[in-house]
């Protein structure tokens, strides 16, 4: 049963570096069971789903992307996924509210659509965030669009992802009256409802956590639904607490490991056993600090969901393997 | 059993040309260092750690970061956002350098601008106005505009007084490359642009421009934002024309400044394919745009296994030895290893990748470290791994 069963709009930041986007395409596999219908968008113009699924560039366009985890009974469901650009966002937004074909081109050739998604302040956001809106709600006016169970945006970072999604607040010195103001207050109240969660991703180190926690703080306050925090790329748990703790002090018994090295196959010698040992150590020293980490997460008291980091990198097969844990972990 | 002897080797080895990292800062002919790469990837630590490394062998310094952590900010002395560069305490010493640091208020070097450029009638209507509130504190230009504009101010002052011999600039975490190098294009750009010159053209005299389209669009407008908000917007277009009208020739001469002999690229990554796929960006944009790239910095990489016993290797005797004896130590020991000799192998791949299309780019590869760096050791620590001159 998932953690989330009312949300239909995932939005997924997370510190650069950390994974965010990885995290977001496999949470969208992970809801794709049982024939559902799920939407991965991403709004910072970098095709990043493109790379991850090794597919050609996605147009403004919502494409057929993968098929989505099998549930228990084997049954899947469908990923599709759309590229959202601020220019495109706009014009789609003119001709479907105000039927300017002819003007939208004329805005174009006077630079205003430039002018509107670059320089003027908050319109990108909002016209990102609007597209958003209009994929969960689906427009009356836009009659064959599909409709889907869920949504999963890849969004901006977590340093931006508050003032991203407060749209009303960004355009609030712009817009006070008018059609872009009612707009932005509907908006809202889809991403303040149940309906939407802010997942946070983050790594056991000190400044993604911290910036984790000064996130979560940030959504709260402008009542924003904070969803669960994701820790990615843990470390393997190969050694067990004890182990740890002697690896870290130097007390792992050489012997023993000789023996065991040599039981396993290995031509020993005594290179090769210091080296293990440094490791261990190396690696005992980590794991310590990603625990401290660990500790500090908790008490940010929100659900949590751990994904390992994958020696290989992400590959296809990968991502269906986040897929299945974020599932297994209640996350999807 | 047989062995396969791949060897997975210590960091400096790949096919790139070693970075001389010294050698570049002890350089008097550097006069800028700029760190750019994208976001994650240990950029402020790495300006920070050169600034410093630098001060300890003698240059007069200022380090312009962007947004570093708490505690590492504390430790500079840089907590507070006062948009001038401050002495850090307990730097230099016998060496005669020195280092300076300051953090960069996006906001305030705008308001500097404008207030420098206009009447002090004239500067307070625009600090005023809302488009201008706006486009100074989030426009996704700005910051990286900002920080351009910081440097030239700080370059000027140093250049006058005799202040700092080197000047090293963080960059902000872009969302691409083009973000840094264009936003001072872009903005003036805009502001020569023809939807200036159409914001400006009812205040002109709208008889001749009158056009079908003009009025095409001034609608479209009106019945999009409303009428107050098109009046802010153009009295925010005209104040800003009258005030930025050597808008363009700022940004030009900010451009020159980083094309000169004296200022120096190092592109920071992370050994992942997005962070390096970054830094490849940025290296092809600096040389179209002939800014000199001195190298690339790749930090966060996994120290490189001890001995040659091979992943695959490792795995198949751990595997054995569980069958063996459950529970034993040494089969976690050998899982480890294994992990660690695939991150190197992929790390090392995704390097020589790099170098392979870039076989030019000098190279510093730094090792992870265990925790974030909060103090001045830290960074010396971290100046230390940059140079390769690290004890271990």
């Amino acid at each position: 049963m998932s953690d989330w069963p009312q949300v239909r709009l995932h939005v997924v930041t997370g510190k650069g570096g950390t994974g965010k986007s990885t995290v977001a395409a496999a949470l969208a596999l992970a809801l794709a069971g049982g024939g559902r219908r799920v939407l991965l968008c991403e709004v910072e113009g970098r095709q990043g789903i493109a790379r991850m699924f090794d597919v050609d560039p996605l147009p403004y366009e919502e494409r057929r992307l993968a098929t989505g985890l099998p549930d228990d009974d084997g049954r899947t469901g469908v990923v599709n996924a759309l590229h959202i650009d601020p220019e495109s966002a706009l014009l789609e937004y003119l001709s479907m509210y105000y039927k300017l074909g002819r003007a939208g081109r004329a805005l174009d050739r006077f630079g205003v659509i430039e002018f509107a998604t670059t320089i003027a302040p908050g319109v990108r956001d909002v016209l990102l965030t609007g597209k958003v809106f209009e994929a969960v709600r689906r427009n009356s006016r836009n009659k064959r669009a599909i409709r889907y169970d869920a949504v999963v945006l890849d969004a901006p970072p977590t340093g931006r992802i508050a003032q991203f999604l407060n749209v009303s607040n960004e355009l609030a010195g712009l817009a006070k009256v008018g059609p872009i103001k009612s707009q932005s207050d509907t908006m809202m109240t889809l991403f303040r409802s149940p309906e939407t969660a802010v997942h946070l991703v983050t790594v056991l180190e000190e400044m993604p956590v911290q910036e984790t926690a000064d996130g979560i703080a940030e959504l709260r306050k402008v009542q924003l639904p904070v969803g669960g925090v994701v820790v990615n790329m843990v470390r393997p748990q190969d050694l067990s607490a004890d182990d740890l703790e002697a690896a870290r002090s130097g007390r792992l018994d050489r012997k023993t490991i000789e023996q065991q090295l040599i039981d396993g196959g290995i031509e020993v010698d005594d290179a090769l056993v210091d080296g293990l040992l440094d490791e261990a150590r190396d690696h005992a020293g980590r794991r310590a600090l990603e625990d401290s980490q660990r500790a500090v997460v908790a008490t940010l008291d929100v659900p949590t969901y751990e994904l390992p980091r994958l020696p290989q990198g992400i590959d296809l097969g990968g991502l269906y393997e986040l897929a299945r844990l974020l599932r297994k972990q209640g996350m999807a | 059993m047989t062995r396969t002897r791949t060897r997975v080797g210590p960091l400096s080895t790949g096919k790139a040309p070693a970075l001389d990292v010294d050698a570049l800062i002890d350089d008097p002919g550097t006069g800028i260092i700029v760190c750019c790469g994208s976001g994650g990837v240990g950029k402020t630590t790495t300006s920070a750690a050169l600034a410093l490394r630098a001060a300890e062998r003698g240059r007069k310094v200022v380090v312009l970061t962007i947004d570093p952590a708490r505690r590492l900010a504390q430790s500079m002395g840089i907590e507070e956002l006062d948009n001038t560069p401050r002495p850090v305490p307990g730097v230099g010493g016998e060496s005669g350098g020195s280092l300076d640091a300051m953090m960069l208020d996006m906001k305030r070097t705008f308001d500097e601008v404008v207030e420098s450029q206009a009447s002090p009638e004239k500067a307070k209507q625009i600090l005023e106005n809302p488009f201008y509130i706006a486009l100074s504190s989030s426009f996704a230009g700005t910051q990286e505009y900002m920080a351009m504009e910081k440097l030239g101010q700080i370059h000027a002052d140093a250049r006058r007084d005799g202040t700092y011999d080197l000047i090293v600039v963080d960059t902000p975490p872009s969302r691409s490359a083009l973000d840094f190098l264009d936003a001072p294009e872009r903005l003036s750009s805009f502001l020569d642009g023809r939807f200036i010159r159409l914001m400006l053209a009812p205040a002109r005299g709208p008889a001749k421009l009158m056009t079908a389209g003009f009025g095409v669009i001034t609608n479209a407008l009106t019945k999009l934002l409303g009428a107050q908000v098109l009046r802010d917007l153009q009295t925010f277009v005209a104040a800003l024309d009258t005030v930025f009208g050597g808008f363009r020739q700022r940004a030009q001469k900010t451009y020159a400044l980083l094309q000169a002999d004296g200022t120096a690229f190092l592109v920071v990554a992370a050994p992942e394919p997005d962070a390096l796929r970054e830094a490849a960006y940025f290296v092809e944009r600096l040389s179209e745009d002939r800014m000199p790239l001195a190298g690339l910095i790749v930090n966060r990489a996994t120290p490189a296994p001890v001995g040659d016993l091979t992943a695959d290797e490792a795995m198949a005797a751990a595997a054995r030895l569980r069958k063996r004896e459950p529970g034993a130590v040494a089969a976690g020991l050998l899982r480890l290893h294994a992990d660690r000799s695939r991150l190197v192998e992929r790390e090392l791949r995704l390097r020589d990748g790099f170098a392979a299309a870039h076989p030019q780019v000098a190279t510093a590869v730094v090792p992870a470290l265990a925790g974030d760096v909060h103090d001045l050791d830290g960074l010396r620590r971290v100046g230390e791994l940059l140079a390769g001159k690290a004890e271990d």
